[in-house]
C-alpha cells in the first residue's frame, strides 16, 4: 500500500532523502508551555520596518494587548504575551547575531492564561482590503521560517489573477512536527484559514501539499471536507526540500515559477499550515499572534515535544523546561538543514522560531576534513533546481562571485543545503553561495 | 543549568555522504578481483609487476607531498587506484623498472603537476601509459601467453630485466612454453586478440572474451569480471553508470555502422566491444570522477566521444588499440564539454512547460523576499 502509495505521490525532480528523525515528537500532542518570571519580546521578528512601540516603562500590560504597532504596511503590530509589568524598552542579544530592541517584560505571579483581549468578529461580510487589515492587525507572519508579513504576502498585485491557493504542509525538515501536529489537532481553524484565505486572493481552490509520510493528517482533514469542497489535499513525495515553496507549485500544479519571480505570476499564493491555521483561530476573535507551537527535540533533550511557546520567551528557559541539561552540544533554531545555530542562550523566541535542536556535537574530526572536489556531480542529482553547483564551488573557491551570479544562476539558489548535505568531499558549498550573494549585494550597493 | 559549551556552524547542519577516502577505498575493493584474476592468469610476474607500480605511485605521492610541505595524501588511496589501474593496463611481462617508471610519470606528471587529488586534467594512470607508450614501444607491445604451465614458479624472462637496460627477445621462451602444451591448437601466436584481427585477419571467440581466456594487458581481458566489478560500485552509487554505458554505446554503433558498410574489413561489433581494453577502460578509466563531465548531458557527450574514438583509432590508425588515447582525448574535451551542456535551471524559459502569460515584469514585487522563506 505504501510503495503503491509513493508510486503515485507527486513530486518535483533532483532533492535528498535525509533521514526524516520525526518519530522523537510526531506522536506527542501539543503541550503548553508556563510563562517565564521575564520576557523579552523584540521589535523586529518579521521582514520590513521594525514595530513602533506603544507602551513605557513601569505600564501594566495585558496578556493578548498590542504592545507596538505596524510601522507601515510592510510591518507587524506585537502583542503583550504575558500579564505583567514593562520592566523597559532596551537593547537585547537575538537569535541572528545583532542586538535588537525589545520590550521586556516582567510576569505578574498569578498570570492567567486565558487571552481577554479581542473581540468576535464576523469575517463572512468584510470586504478583501478590510480583511487584509485585519490580518496585520493580527501580526501575523509566515510561520514557516523567513517571518514574511502575512497580509502582504496575501495581497496580489492588481495585475494578477490567481486561481490556486497552495498550503504548505510538506514540513520537509527533519525532526520538526509543529506543522503535523497542527494538522492533526487544529484541523477546524486550518480550514477556517483556508476559507479565509481564499476569500482574500480570489482564488477557486486551495490545495494542501502534505508529504506522504504524514498519511494521518491528510485522513484527517480529508474528513472535514465537502463533497465538492473548493479545498483538496495532495499528497506529494517525501523528500527535501518539497516544502520549498516554488517546488511545491511545481509537484502540485506542474508550473513553474520564472527565475526571478513570485508565486502569483503563475497564478498562485502560497501559505503555511501554520499560518494559516492560527489565521483561522485569531482572525475572527480579533486576537493577536503571541504563542506558537515550537518542536523541541534532539538527542540532547530529555523531555522532547511540541510546546506552545509564548512569544519573548528566553531560549533558557524553553531548554530547561524541555529537559536539556547545558551539555556540549549544537543548538539549532529551525531545522538542521535550514536553522541556525545560536550562540547565547539569552536570545528569546520569535515568530519565526519553528524548531529547537539540541544536537549532538560534530566531534569527528576526520569527516570534517575537506577535500578538493573530485566532480562526483552528486551535487548536480541534489539541487533541486539544477544548478551546478561544482562548478559554483570552484569558482567561488577562486572568489570569482560574478561570474557565479552571471552564467551559473546563483541568485536563484535559495539556499536548502542539499548540495552540501552529499558532498563527499565536504566542501562547505551553501556556505560559498552565502558569502557570494553578500559580496555581490554589496557590490552592487557601493 | 551550567553554561553549555556550544558550537557554532552554519547549515545544513547534517551530513550524509561517503567520503572521498571511502568512495576511493571501495573502487580499491572493486579493482582486487581484476588483479586477483590477473596473477591467477599471468602468475607471479603479473603479482609482481602489480606490486611495483603501487609501490611506485605511493612514493611518489608521498615524495611530492613531502617537497610541496603538504599533508600525505596516500591515506586517501587515490594513489593506489592509479598504480592498480595503470598496473592493470600493461603487458604481464612489462619490465619491472618500467613498471616504477610509469608509476612515476603517473603521479608526478598526470596529478601533482596540477595541484593533487581534484585538479587533474587528464586520468592519471593513463598518463603513466602513454608515457612509457611512447618510451618502451616494443615492451609494451610484448604479450605473453595467458595460462603458461610455470607461471606460478618462474617469471616471465623480461620482469626482472635489470633498470636501464633492454629486455630479452622473448621468442625462445614462448616457443618452451609452447612445446609444453599438450593441445597444440592453443600455441600462443605473439597477438592479443586486437592485434590478431588487425593485423593478421583473425577474430577470437566471443565466449573466450567475455571470460577472459586470451592474452592481453595484465587486467583487461575479462569483459564478464570487469563488468561485475563495475556493478559493485554502481550499487553503492560510487560510480556513475552512465560513463560506461554510453561508452560502449558509442563505441558498439561506431562500429555498428563501419561493419554494415563492410563486413569484410571491419569486425563486428560485440568483438569490438569485448576485445581490448575497451571494457576495462570504460568501466574503470573513462568512469574516474575528476576529469569527467558533471553535467548530465556532457557525460553522455563525453561516453560516446570516447567510443566513437575507440573505434575510429583501432580502424584506421597505426596501433591496434586506441581506448587510452580516447579516454585521454575525452579529458581534454571535458572543459569543452561541460561549457555547453549546463542544465536548464528552475525557472529558466523553457517553451514546451505551461507556463502562465505575464504582464507585468518578472522581479517586480510587493516586497522584499527571503532565500529563507522560499522553504520551509
Amino acid at each position: 500500500m505504501r510503495l503503491l502509495q509513493s508510486f503515485f505521490a507527486k513530486t518535483f525532480a533532483h532533492g535528498i532523502h535525509p533521514p526524516t528523525s520525526k518519530g522523537q515528537t510526531d506522536h506527542l500532542a501539543i503541550r503548553r508551555m508556563p510563562f517565564s518570571p521575564r520576557m523579552m519580546v523584540p521589535l523586529s521578528q518579521h521582514i520590513g520596518a521594525p514595530a513602533k512601540v506603544l507602551v513605557h516603562k513601569g505600564q501594566e500590560v495585558v496578556r493578548g494587548e498590542p504592545i507596538a504597532r505596524a510601522e507601515g504596511f510592510m510591518s507587524v503590530p506585537m502583542h503583550a504575551p504575558v500579564t505583567g509589568i514593562v520592566e523597559g524598552i532596551e537593547l537585547m542579544p537575538t537569535a541572528r547575531g545583532p542586538k535588537s530592541e525589545a520590550i521586556i517584560i516582567n510576569t505578574y505571579q498569578a498570570a492567567d492564561q486565558q487571552v481577554l483581549y479581542g473581540a468576535d468578529y464576523e469575517w463572512q461580510n468584510a470586504s478583501t482590503e478590510e480583511l487584509i487589515q485585519q490580518i496585520q492587525n493580527t501580526g501575523m507572519v509566515g510561520l514557516g521560517g523567513a517571518g514574511f508579513p502575512s497580509h502582504v504576502k496575501m495581497q496580489v498585485p492588481e495585475d494578477h489573477v490567481i486561481d490556486t491557493l497552495v498550503v504548505n504542509g510538506c514540513e520537509c525538515e527533519p525532526y520538526l512536527t509543529t506543522d503535523h501536529r497542527l494538522m492533526l489537532e487544529k484541523t477546524d481553524s486550518l480550514i477556517l484559514g483556508i476559507r479565509i484565505a481564499l476569500r482574500i486572493s480570489g482564488a477557486q481552490r486551495a490545495i494542501i501539499g502534505i508529504e506522504d509520510n504524514k498519511m494521518d493528517a491528510v485522513e484527517t482533514i480529508r474528513e472535514r471536507l465537502t463533497e465538492d469542497d473548493p479545498v483538496s489535499v495532495g499528497v506529494v513525495k517525501t523528500k527535501y526540500p518539497q516544502g520549498s515553496e516554488k517546488l511545491l507549485i511545481t509537484a502540485l500544479l506542474d508550473r513553474e515559477v520564472p527565475s526571478g519571480g513570485h508565486s502569483y505570476h503563475v497564478g498562485v499564493v502560497v501559505n503555511n499550515v501554520a499560518t494559516l491555521a492560527l489565521i483561522g483561530e485569531l482572525l475572527p476573535k480579533q486576537q493577536g499572534l503571541i504563542e506558537r507551537v515550537v518542536t523541541i527535540a534532539g538527542p540532547g533533550v530529555t523531555k522532547p515535544g511540541n510546546y506552545l511557546v509564548p512569544m519573548g520567551t528566553p531560549l533558557r528557559f524553553a531548554l530547561e523546561y524541555a529537559g536539556y541539561f547545558g551539555d556540549i552540544s549544537r543548538l539549532i533554531l529551525g531545522g538542521p538543514m535550514m536553522g541556525n545555530t545560536v550562540a547565547s542562550l539569552d536570545v528569546p523566541m520569535t515568530k519565526t522560531v519553528s524548531g529547537i535542536l539540541v544536537l549532538e556535537q560534530t566531534h569527528d574530526s576526520g569527516k570534517q576534513k575537506t577535500y578538493p572536489c573530485i566532480q562526483c556531480s552528486r551535487c548536480l542529482d541534489a539541487c533541486p533546481i539544477n544548478l551546478n553547483p561544482s562548478q559554483l564551488g570552484r569558482l567561488a573557491a577562486k572568489r570569482q562571485y560574478e561570474v557565479m551570479a552571471d552564467q551559473f544562476h546563483l541568485n536563484d539558489c535559495f539556499e536548502c543545503g542539499s548540495c552540501s548535505y552529499v558532498c563527499p568531499s565536504n566542501i562547505p558549498l551553501v556556505q560559498y553561495f552565502r558569502i557570494a550573494k553578500s559580496v555581490n549585494r554589496e557590490r552592487v550597493a557601493a | 543549568m551550567k553554561q553549555p559549551i556550544v558550537e557554532i556552524r552554519t547549515s545544513p547542519h547534517i551530513h550524509s555522504s561517503p567520503t572521498v577516502a571511502q568512495i576511493m577505498r571501495n573502487v580499491i575493493y572493486a579493482l582486487v578481483p581484476l588483479a586477483v584474476f590477473a596473477v591467477y592468469q599471468f602468475g607471479i610476474s603479473a603479482l609482481a609487476l602489480i606490486i611495483t607500480v603501487i609501490l611506485s605511485t605511493l612514493l611518489t605521492e608521498s615524495l611530492f607531498a613531502w617537497l610541496s610541505g603538504r599533508d600525505n595524501t596516500i591515506n586517501d588511496s587515490s594513489a593506489a587506484i592509479t598504480g592498480l589501474l595503470l598496473a592493470l593496463t600493461l603487458p604481464p611481462g612489462f619490465p619491472l623498472w618500467m613498471g616504477a617508471v610509469a608509476g612515476f610519470i603517473a603521479i608526478a606528471l598526470g596529478k601533482t603537476l596540477f595541484g593533487g587529488i581534484g585538479f587533474n586534467v587528464f586520468n592519471p594512470a593513463l598518463i603513466g601509459r602513454a608515457f612509457v607508450q611512447a618510451a618502451f614501444p616494443v615492451s609494451i607491445t610484448t604479450w605473453t601467453p595467458a595460462f603458461a604451465p610455470g607461471r606460478f614458479a618462474e617469471f616471465i624472462p623480461s620482469t626482472l630485466t635489470l633498470p636501464l637496460m633492454r629486455p630479452n627477445d622473448l621468442t625462445p621462451w614462448i616457443e618452451q612454453v609452447n612445446s609444453n602444451l599438450a593441445n597444440k591448437m592453443d600455441a600462443f601466436t605473439g597477438a592479443t586478440p586486437l592485434a590478431a584481427w588487425k593485423f593478421d585477419g583473425v577474430t577470437t571467440d566471443t565466449m573466450d572474451l567475455l571470460t577472459g581466456m586470451v592474452t592481453g594487458s595484465t587486467g583487461e581481458s575479462a569483459a564478464l569480471l570487469i563488468v561485475v566489478c563495475g556493478m559493485y560500485l554502481v550499487i553503492r552509487k560510487m560510480m556513475d553508470w552512465r560513463i560506461p554505458v554510453s561508452v560502449l554505446a558509442g563505441a558498439f554503433i561506431t562500429a555498428l555502422i563501419l561493419f554494415l558498410i563492410d563486413s569484410e574489413q571491419y569486425p563486428d561489433p560485440l568483438f569490438v566491444l569485448l576485445s581490448g581494453g575497451l571494457m576495462l577502460g570504460a568501466v574503470f578509466m573513462a568512469s574516474d570522477m575528476v576529469g569527467t563531465p558533471v553535467t548530465p548531458l556532457g557525460v553522455l557527450l563525453y561516453g560516446l566521444l570516447i567510443g566513437f574514438f575507440t573505434v575510429i583509432i583501432r580502424s584506421f590508425g597505426g596501433l591496434p588499440e586506441g581506448v587510452m588515447y580516447a579516454i585521454l582525448l575525452g579529458n581534454a574535451l571535458t572543459p569543452l564539454i561541460e561549457s555547453f551542456t549546463q542544465p536548464r535551471v528552475y525557472g529558466e524559459k523553457r517553451m514546451d512547460k505551461k507556463m502562465v502569460v505575464e504582464k507585468t515584469v518578472v522581479g517586480e514585487s510587493v516586497g522584499e523576499k527571503t532565500a529563507e522563506e522560499n522553504a520551509s
